[in-house]
Parts: structure tokens; C-alpha cells; sequence
């Protein structure tokens, strides 16, 4: 009877892989679960849910269990696992997918995700002169994300440095960046976008 | 004298320098005219495709209207990401022209190269294999192709993405002995490079491992984000691995250059972290 009370009952939204289909164009409910994407998948070993896990809890309708998961951030988009996919299933457009959904909704985890930071510090730069300038970029983020805080402490700040100057002395890290001509274009289309960069740093914030 | 629509790339203008110099060398000496695409911008990269996938499509696809308006047929991307998602981008517009005539009337005719598939038309192979006065002797290399520019093939309309051979075959005209292996289109973690390092360490030291394994001394790339994460960090990797590095990285162009007797190719080589100059002295290169 003590079992009993820890049974957990789930609360499934079962328009999750609708939306999902409607949105994206991705079918998650074609998986039969042979789990090829998780045998292929090379970064696992740094998963809390493998691929195929994230597939079958989205079919419970458990999305947001899944969009508060560290394995979409770790997820590298080598495609292997939308390439190999029996069911022709495009699981690496899902996880972009739910990296969106995540950042778009607020729910990205955990609060201090650096490759997200990342990812909002990049396409920041992108819409400031519609080139990166990973000289810029790369300060930006260490500051905005506080990267170099835990750099700092691990005592890996030294080894980023010296790596700085080393390229810097191979005339790999320009000091003046380069932007496009048409300008009005690139505001266009940042405009344009449903969830443009001036919106990162609320949902960051929410 | 071929000429072909040329899109750098962010990098190319930055970190990967080293690379944007052996292709233009490369090019020069094989007479090749590299016609830069104006005003291009970024593809988005791996940022856009996570957060926002409208810009996912439009970045890129603003650098394809370009090229069909600059009236380019090809356009060569060496960055094997910015390759990924120009393609992603012309797959996009073919698929809305088709289902909405109106919307681009003329199509999108811009085929977009992959460097090493543009390097392997027949012709100029023919070129590069008539141009050789240094044959590569003594190289014994691993061609490591990485992922975007062969995944997925619905994309990239790559043919053999389980185990791509123009690079191996490239190389291997060169004079290289260049070994088989299983790694080829495995991931290096991109650019998990910046947020998360222990990723790519990992996933590094287990492609350096088997390199070393199959006995090569060298390993070639097409990509300079497979570049900088297997160029940069080797110190770090041969502690946390305990291997035996440091083992150089070459862009298949330095090779081209060097076996073209290209003067300028060592110049462009001291420019990577890792410095090729032993292995080429002992190789009598």
C-alpha cells in the first residue's frame, strides 16, 4: 500500500505532437522506438534524456518535462540521428524545435545554460552588422553569460587568454569588424522574425 | 580562366584567416577566379537554427537572392556550416516557389559548392595532378570531413554521407598515403567550442585516438570549425586523453598549395596553433 503513494500520475497534453507537426512539419509520432538516433548520437554521454527518450516523452505529451531539459542544449546538430532515422523523422529539427519553444516560452534550464547565452550572444551580433565579429562576440559573451566567473575560479581564464594572443599574434583576431552595406535589409528581416533578438533578453530575464 | 561565386564566411574574415589564404592561394595558382559574393552577410549559424527559425531561412537565403541577382551559377562556401545552410535555405525556396508560384518567379538556379566537391570536378583534379612538383611523400593522413557538409543528404544532396571519399581521393593525388578510417564524418562539438569545452575535449580526444591508432601523422580537414576545435586545444586533450600529441591539421588547400609548390602555403600553415614545420622537415617536404 506504501507504493501506492509515490505513483505519479501524469497530466499528458495530447496536442503536443500536433502542434509540434503544425509548426515544424516534424512527425515525432512516426517513432517506433528502435532508438537508432540514440545509438548514433554522439554526445549522450552528457544527456539527462537520450533522443529517443525525448521523442517518446513528447508522444506523452509531457513537453514541457522535455523543454527544460539539458539535452536539447547539448545536442550538437551533427544530424546523424535525422539521417539515420527509419521513420524519416527530422530529430535534430525537433530539438531545434524545442530550443526554441524553450526561448521563446522562458523555460530554457537550467538558469545559467552557456551554450544558450551563446547562441543569444551570436545572433546578437548578427543583427548588429549582419556579420559576426567573434573578436567582439567572444568578450560579449564571457561578460553577459559571466563565463569568465567560472573561468576564472577552474583557472581555465589563463589558457582562454593566452589562446586570445596567440591567435591575435597569427593575425587571427581582427580588431575591427566588418558589417554589410544594406543595413535597412538586415533590420527588415530581424523585424520581421517572431522572436528577434530584442526579445531574448526578456525571456532570459522571465 | 573558371571563375566561381565565392562566399567567405564570418569566420574567414577572423579566426579561420589561415584558411581564407590557402584558398585564395590555391585558386590564383591554379587559375581559378574567386568572384566574392557582394555584400554577403551571415548564415545565421547554429544561433539562428536554435532560437528563431524564420531567420534560420532568411539569412541565408538573402545571400542566395544575391548571388541569382549578381548573376553568379556557382557559389562555393567553405565553411562546411554556412555550405549546411545555404542548402537549407535553396531546399526552402524551392519548396515555397512550389507550392506558391508567385512568390519567387524565376527560382533560385545558384548551385552552392561544398570547396572540397568543387575541387574534385574532373577538370580541375586533372589540373591540380598535372601541377604537382612536390609530391607528398612521407604524409600519412586521415581526411576528417565532419558532419554539415554531408548531413542530412536531403539537404546537402551529398551521395556517400555514411563514408565520403573526394577528400580521401584528393589527398591521395597529392601523394599522401591516406588511411582508411571509421571516424570520418563523426562530430568534433562545433561550436560547443566556446560554452562548452568539455563537449568537444571529449569528443576530440576520442577522434585523435583513433587517428593515432590507424598510424596517421597528420590529419586533413575541409572545415575550419573541425579546424580550430582539433587545431586548438591539443594540449589540453593530450593530458585529459593521455595521448601522444601534438599531430598537425591541415585544410586540404595547404596541401594542394604545398604539392603545388605554392611558396606562400608554409606561411599560410604557421598561422595554425599546431606548427606543421617537424613533420614536413621529416617528411623532406
Amino acid at each position: 500500500m506504501e507504493d501506492r503513494a509515490e505513483v505519479v500520475f501524469l497530466e499528458p497534453d495530447y496536442d503536443v505532437t500536433g502542434k509540434i507537426r503544425a509548426l515544424s512539419g516534424i512527425s515525432p509520432e512516426l517513432c517506433y522506438q528502435c532508438r537508432k538516433c540514440t545509438s548514433g548520437c554522439p554526445l549522450t554521454f552528457a544527456m539527462d534524456y537520450y533522443p529517443d527518450q525525448i521523442v517518446r516523452y513528447l508522444l506523452l505529451g509531457l513537453e514541457e518535462k522535455v523543454l527544460s531539459s539539458a539535452t536539447v542544449w547539448v545536442c550538437s546538430a551533427c544530424e546523424t540521428c535525422t539521417t539515420r532515422c527509419p521513420n524519416e523523422i527530422d530529430i535534430a529539427g525537433l530539438m531545434d524545435y524545442l530550443k526554441q519553444q524553450a526561448h521563446a516560452r522562458g523555460l530554457v534550464r537550467p538558469k545559467e545554460n552557456l551554450s544558450y547565452a551563446f547562441h543569444k550572444a551570436f545572433l546578437d551580433d548578427i543583427g548588429r552588422r549582419g556579420r559576426v565579429f567573434e573578436t567582439g562576440l567572444l568578450q560579449r559573451y564571457m561578460l553577459s553569460s559571466g563565463a569568465w566567473k567560472a573561468k576564472l575560479s577552474d583557472g581555465t581564464l589563463w589558457e582562454e587568454i593566452r589562446l586570445g594572443l596567440a591567435l591575435f599574434r597569427r593575425g587571427r583576431l581582427p580588431l575591427r569588424p566588418r558589417g554589410i552595406r544594406d543595413t535597412h535589409e538586415l533590420r527588415r528581416l530581424f523585424e520581421k522574425a517572431p522572436v528577434s533578438s530584442e526579445n531574448t533578453t526578456q525571456s532570459s530575464a522571465s | 580562366m573558371p571563375t566561381v561565386g565565392y562566399y567567405p564566411g564570418c569566420s574567414l574574415e577572423g579566426t579561420a584567416r589561415d584558411y581564407a589564404d590557402s584558398i585564395q592561394g590555391v585558386c590564383r595558382k591554379l587559375g581559378i577566379e574567386l568572384v566574392e559574393l557582394e555584400d554577403w552577410s551571415c548564415c545565421g549559424a547554429t544561433a539562428a537554427h536554435s532560437l528563431d527559425h524564420e531567420l534560420a531561412i532568411a539569412l541565408p537565403a538573402r545571400n542566395l537572392i544575391l548571388a541569382q541577382q549578381q548573376g553568379l551559377e556557382d557559389l562555393t562556401a567553405p565553411c562546411a556550416l554556412c555550405f549546411n545552410r545555404l542548402k537549407t535555405a535553396e531546399k526552402a525556396l524551392k519548396k515555397k516557389a512550389s507550392e506558391d508560384p508567385s512568390t519567387t518567379p524565376e527560382g533560385i538556379q545558384v548551385r552552392v559548392w561544398d570547396l572540397v566537391e568543387y575541387f574534385s570536378r574532373p577538370e580541375i583534379l586533372d589540373k591540380i595532378e598535372r601541377g604537382i612538383v612536390r609530391p607528398l611523400q612521407g604524409l600519412r593522413a586521415v581526411c576528417y570531413y565532419g558532419c554539415m557538409v554531408n548531413r542530412p543528404p536531403k539537404v546537402t544532396d551529398a551521395r556517400a554521407w555514411e563514408n565520403p571519399t573526394d577528400m580521401d581521393r584528393l589527398v591521395q593525388t597529392l601523394g599522401a598515403t591516406v588511411l582508411d578510417w571509421p571516424y570520418k564524418t563523426d562530430c568534433c562539438g562545433a561550436s560547443h567550442a566556446v560554452a562548452r569545452p568539455d563537449l568537444v575535449t571529449a569528443l576530440v580526444g576520442k577522434l585523435f585516438r583513433r587517428a593515432l591508432d590507424q598510424g596517421a601523422n597528420c590529419m586533413v580537414v575541409s572545415c575550419q570549425m573541425c579546424h580550430a576545435n582539433l587545431d586548438l586545444y591539443q594540449k589540453r586533450i593530450a593530458q585529459e586523453h593521455q595521448l601522444p600529441l601534438p599531430v598537425p591539421i591541415f585544410y586540404f588547400t595547404d596541401l594542394i598549395g604545398l604539392a603545388l609548390g605554392e611558396r606562400s602555403a608554409l606561411n599560410w600553415m604557421k598561422r595554425h596553433m599546431v606548427d606543421p614545420e617537424p613533420l614536413l622537415a621529416s617528411a623532406g617536404l
